[in-house]
């Protein structure tokens, strides 16, 4: 905005306010109701939905799925969708929210057109728009994700009854034990620093996958002792890994 | 628009004939002594009226309540949590998770407030958001409220601060753990992260310091900040008043039109 339209707006200003009406009584009314409003919606919600506390702190569970509260589910889903990409991780995590702040704190410095109709700032509008379906898609699939220690993957066709029995708890077994802290398993855990499992029982026999699940390489911890308490589990988990194809 | 009945001073009597006083009018007169005293040594009355009878532009909708409404759920959050820590002992050994468990079980009406205080929150949250969109599609940011605007935005970041520094405080496992999850994240940030972590955490470990640390920054550093803030950002909509409807036009000044008529 230059100085002649900068005058322009202040005269126009001016002169809109002079038609007006003053605060007090009108807006505060408005802002009187709405206040009642807020005030209703909060207690209702806290009747409703109270405020229930979870079990106490234990610092030494490692199974436990921490979630943030709804508000960061975008941030959240922003961290989850790059987790593959470890060399990213601190562009999710601090790069795109920080560069955001800067662009909203800066907002004023760099739009300096005096346009203020937004049918008239096609631009504006765009990226409005779209910032907006952006948090809300990120939030919607941050709310629905599972949890981490699931795997859930499609059912190779072609198996009985008794066999997609067998698939299913597999896939329970491969959650309980972490598998997914290391391997990428279809959409779900971290690549690396294991090998993916995605496609596993293609590239070796059942036999193979049985010998390195109890006797693997290092970091990966050995599963010869679930074999041996529980020997239908550890055939249900070779016989999932070898569907895997 | 003329004066309400109420808020006009009332007629003084003459001075040569004395009216006795009956006890309600000399009650009011004690009050409006005490007014005045204040008046004479603040001047408020002033700035009150410049405050309340200033007027906002025409055609001002309901969605122009989405700012004072912002602050009302951050007054509900002041008042709550004043309340909330009354009780609450920022204790990772001496019971954080027992003071709240005591709040929602046995203190008078504790878990309503509680729960005012964690859904006012969102309510919060949701509020900003929706000011803030009303600001960016009206254009409400452009000169002269640019510092509004950017104050605005400060004030957005700080409320985020307040989620996640009183997500930590139940001190229960989702909290716990969910707030080690957002230090850890804020130590990946390049150069300054492990200092802000070091910093949120109050030393390497995440313990007892950290808990503490936290309920400061909640209850103190940033609802201070925040009040000096919204102070600011309110002065600033006042002093430049209101914005109009983008969509609204000025009427010309009858002087201009006459002149254009003749």
């Amino acid at each position: 905005m230059n100085q002649a339209e900068k005058e322009q707006y202040l005269r126009e200003y001016a002169l809109l306010k002079n038609e007006g009406k003053p605060f007090f009584p009108y807006a505060v009314a408005k802002d009187s109701i709405m206040a009642v409003f807020v005030m209703i919606v909060i207690m209702l919600l806290s009747l409703l939905f109270g405020a229930e506390l979870g079990p106490k702190v234990n610092p030494t569970t490692t199974t436990y799925v921490p979630r943030p509260d709804w508000y960061f589910f975008f941030l959240f889903e922003v961290l989850r969708v790059m987790r593959n990409v470890p060399k990213f991780t601190p562009m999710a995590t601090i790069g795109i929210p920080t560069l955001c702040m800067i662009g909203l704190f800066l907002l004023p410095l760099y739009d300096r057109s005096p346009e203020r109709l937004i049918t008239r700032r096609p631009l504006a509008l765009a990226s409005g728009l779209a910032t907006i379906a952006c948090i809300a898609f990120l939030t919607f699939s941050g709310a629905n994700t599972g949890s981490p220690n699931q795997v859930n993957l499609p059912v190779p066709a072609g198996l009985n009854k008794a066999q997609r029995a067998v698939f299913m708890a597999g896939e329970v077994i491969v959650g309980e034990s972490g598998c997914e802290g290391c391997h990428e398993l279809g959409s779900n855990g971290n690549n690396g620093p294991g090998p993916p499992l995605t496609h596993i029982g293609s590239r070796r026999a059942a036999a193979a996958i049985a010998q390195t699940l109890k006797n693997p390489t290092a970091p990966m911890p050995s599963f010869a002792n679930l074999a041996k308490t529980s020997p239908k589990k550890f055939a249900e988990l070779v016989q999932f890994l070898s569907d895997l194809k | 628009m003329p004066m309400p009945k109420l808020l006009k001073r009332p007629t003084p009597a003459a001075p040569n004939e004395p009216a006795p006083l009956s006890p309600v009018e000399a009650a009011t007169e004690a009050g409006l002594t005490v007014v005045d005293w204040i008046d004479e040594r603040t001047q408020v009355s002033q700035g009150l009226r410049w405050m309340m009878f200033r007027k906002v532009p025409k055609g001002i909708n309901w969605a122009y309540t989405l700012g004072s409404a912002t602050m009302f759920a951050f007054l509900n959050q002041a008042v709550t949590g004043v309340f909330l820590a009354m009780y609450y002992r920022p204790s990772v050994t001496g019971g954080a998770y027992e003071s709240i468990r005591n709040i929602n079980d046995n203190v008078f009406l504790g878990q309503f407030v509680h729960g005012m205080h964690k859904w006012g929150a969102s309510v919060m949250i949701i509020l900003i958001f929706l000011h803030m969109g009303r600001v960016f599609f009206f254009g409400a940011y452009k000169y002269p409220r640019e510092l509004t605007w950017i104050i605005g935005v400060v004030l957005l970041i700080l409320t985020l601060a307040m989620g996640f520094t009183g997500y930590l405080l139940p001190f229960d496992q989702r909290s716990y753990w969910a707030t080690i999850v957002g230090v850890n994240i804020n130590n990946t940030a390049p150069f300054l992260g492990p200092y802000i972590g070091d910093f949120l955490r109050g030393g390497p470990e995440f313990g007892a310091t950290t808990l503490s640390r936290f309920y400061a920054i909640h209850m103190m550093l940033i609802p201070g900040l925040m009040a000096a803030l919204i102070g600011f950002h309110l002065y600033l909509v006042m002093k430049l008043g209101i914005s109009a409807p983008p969509w609204l036009r000025a009427k010309e000044p009858e002087a201009v039109r006459e002149v254009v008529e003749v």
